[in-house]
């Protein structure tokens, strides 16, 4: 019998992990730190109309890109004249199960499929839970989705209780944990006990599924603007959705598209601590998970993850909780669009963004999701109270608090965001290389210039200076 | 209160005592202990809340643990009137549709 202590679960990682995923990442890594992402992507997934033709299949895609013209009025009713670009609303909620998650677990669970295994398992909170739920049984295959749920006295978010009880309705078993990194534990002894499709977010279907997205964005802004878009803004949170929309942009062409992402700021709350867990109105899409993943994409639940936020991100921005059920609540009153948090957040940095830009630029917020109990504002709102957090109107920035205050803005012209310093961001990442007590040999800058999305030299000059400051912990 | 066999129930069972935790974890998590709730269907014949038993999840798992609750439900929902967020709401239907003076 398999001992189950969590030092000896998490030494079996390895075998455990190439039995679930079907791929062999070690063909992949090159001498020093690289490895060989492009390959990696290549080999192990299919071309895009492939995918495309996969995501037919069960309904995955196509969703329609809507300019929303209320709001970019409004916008242009408080900038300069001449300014205030216009906004396009990529519709993800329409997707079987409501989220662009269905287009990441759609590959993963047809690959699950192919390979011939029994049912596919997903470490997950958020949508992507009901996004495996639903597309397995489409591919007629079990599914087990595990998330962490609850706090020490049993209280569930309401946003993951919503997603617990999606994923129960299509059939799927749903383990929920409490507080704590290791249900990446639990999830390996599942995989270990029922021999399933390990179905990551971080694996190269589940990105190569997110390409299409970009991609509808290019083709359908060429059709309705003649052009592609000037600006994609995209939540970030594991790095998943702003890395496969982004090459999905360059597959189709849009390669001076910026891509901007975007997290509502919850600095200061510990994501790992029980008593901070509830105390956030925001289950993703925040910096708690987009700052650690950008910066150490490895830290996933797979050997080499394909989620690579840096290689593709041109700014990162950040908005506050307060602005993003504001902006929730703008979407249905002024576009008739009722719709969740997580394409919202990048909405709301559309808005602040659309006033200081010319009126002939175009932004697309690069997805929506489904919204109901639990995940409305006025479910998190009141989650909130209950927790002690302090609601009130006032600047959303200035008064806003993670854990303490959600300020609402008194105004839209209240609506702004923070700008993420990408310099200091490129030298976290080089840190926690670093930290590892790596040595970088010459070909490695190559590779960094390429996570990095700078030049050599820049990667160089940015070792160099990180270096200086950092103490290998071994 | 009870359970019969084939009725629909969540257990909760501990992965992980405190000493037992990852390294990682901060001091308020680390001193809890990780627990695990499912639900499915109850093998045994009858059971009491509290009382250790099986049951047999949507995916075929069968998993071992305390009876927690019988035909659980989904408690979650739209929440509580939100004045702050009301009125926000009604900000914006103004600018819209020009408030009461159009009427």
């Amino acid at each position: 019998m398999n001992d189950n202590s969590y030092k000896s679960v998490m030494s079996r990682r390895k075998e455990i992990m190439k039995a679930s995923v079907g791929v062999d990442y070690d063909r992949y890594e090159l001498d020093g730190i690289a490895f060989d992402y492009e390959a990696l992507m290549k080999d192990t997934s299919y071309p895009i109309e492939e995918i495309r033709k996969i995501q037919a299949e069960t309904g995955v895609g196509y969703t329609p890109l809507i300019e929303l013209k209320n709001i970019t009025r409004l916008v242009r009713s408080i900038s300069e004249r001449g300014k205030g670009a216009r906004i396009f609303l990529k519709d993800e909620a329409t997707n079987p199960s409501g989220s662009f998650k269905d287009r990441r677990a759609s590959i993963s669970v047809a690959r699950a499929r192919e390979l011939g295994y029994k049912g596919v398992i997903a470490a997950t909170s958020g949508n992507y839970g009901a996004a495996v739920a639903s597309q397995s049984m489409k591919r007629a295959l079990k599914c087990i989705i595990v998330q962490e749920c609850y706090d020490s006295n049993g209280r569930g978010q309401p946003e993951i209780l919503e997603k617990a009880r999606a994923c129960e309705a299509y059939g799927a078993e749903v383990a929920q944990l409490t507080v704590g990194p290791e249900l990446f534990y639990y999830f390996l002894l599942l995989l270990e006990e029922t021999g399933f499709f390990n179905a990551s977010l971080y694996t190269p279907y589940a990105i190569a599924g997110i390409e299409t997205l970009g991609y509808e964005i290019a083709e359908q802004s060429q059709r309705m603007i003649g052009k592609n878009p000037d600006y994609v803004l995209a939540t970030h949170a594991g790095g998943g959705n702003l890395t496969g929309t982004a090459r999905g942009l360059l597959k189709a062409g849009a390669d001076t598209t910026e891509v901007i992402g975007v997290s509502v700021d919850l600095s200061g709350l510990h994501m790992a601590s029980d008593y901070d867990f509830n105390r956030k109105s925001f289950t993703t899409g925040h910096t708690g998970f987009g700052i650690p993943f950008a910066v150490l994409p490895d830290r996933s639940d797979v050997p080499r993850n394909a989620a690579r936020a840096l290689r593709y991100m041109d700014r990162y921005l950040l908005v506050t909780q307060g602005e993003v059920f504001y902006v929730t609540e703008m979407l249905a009153r002024l576009e008739g669009l009722l719709r969740g948090p997580a394409g919202n957040t990048s909405l709301t940095a559309a808005i602040a963004l659309a006033k200081e830009l010319p009126a002939e630029k175009t932004i697309v917020v690069q997805e929506t999701e489904y919204t109901g109990a639990g995940k409305s504002p006025t479910a998190q709102l009141t989650f909130a109270r209950n927790n002690g957090i302090e609601i009130i109107r006032g600047d959303p920035i200035a008064q806003d608090s993670p854990g303490r205050t959600i300020s609402i803005p008194e105004h839209h012209s209240q609506i702004a965001y923070k700008d993420v310093n990408m310099i200091e961001l490129r030298k976290s990442y080089i840190k926690q290389l670093l930290k590892q007590g790596l040595t970088l040999i010459e070909s490695d800058y190559d590779y960094l210039s390429a996570e990095l999305k700078i030049s050599v030299a820049e990667a160089k000059r940015l070792v160099k200076e990180v270096s200086g400051n950092v103490d290998p912990e071994k | 209160m009870s359970a019969i066999k084939g009725q629909w129930v969540q257990i909760r069972r501990i992965l992980l005592n405190p000493g037992e935790r990852a390294p990682s974890v901060p001091e308020d998590t680390g001193n809890l202990p990780l627990e695990l709730r499912v639900r499915g269907f109850l093998l045994e014949e009858k059971a009491e809340v509290g009382e250790l038993v099986t049951i047999k999840t949507a995916a075929g798992r069968n998993v071992r643990g305390r009876l927690e609750s019988v035909e659980p439900t989904h408690e979650h929902n739209f929440g509580d009137h939100v004045p702050e967020l009301a009125e926000a709401g009604m900000e914006l239907t103004k600018w819209l549709t020009g408030g009461d003076e159009d009427e």
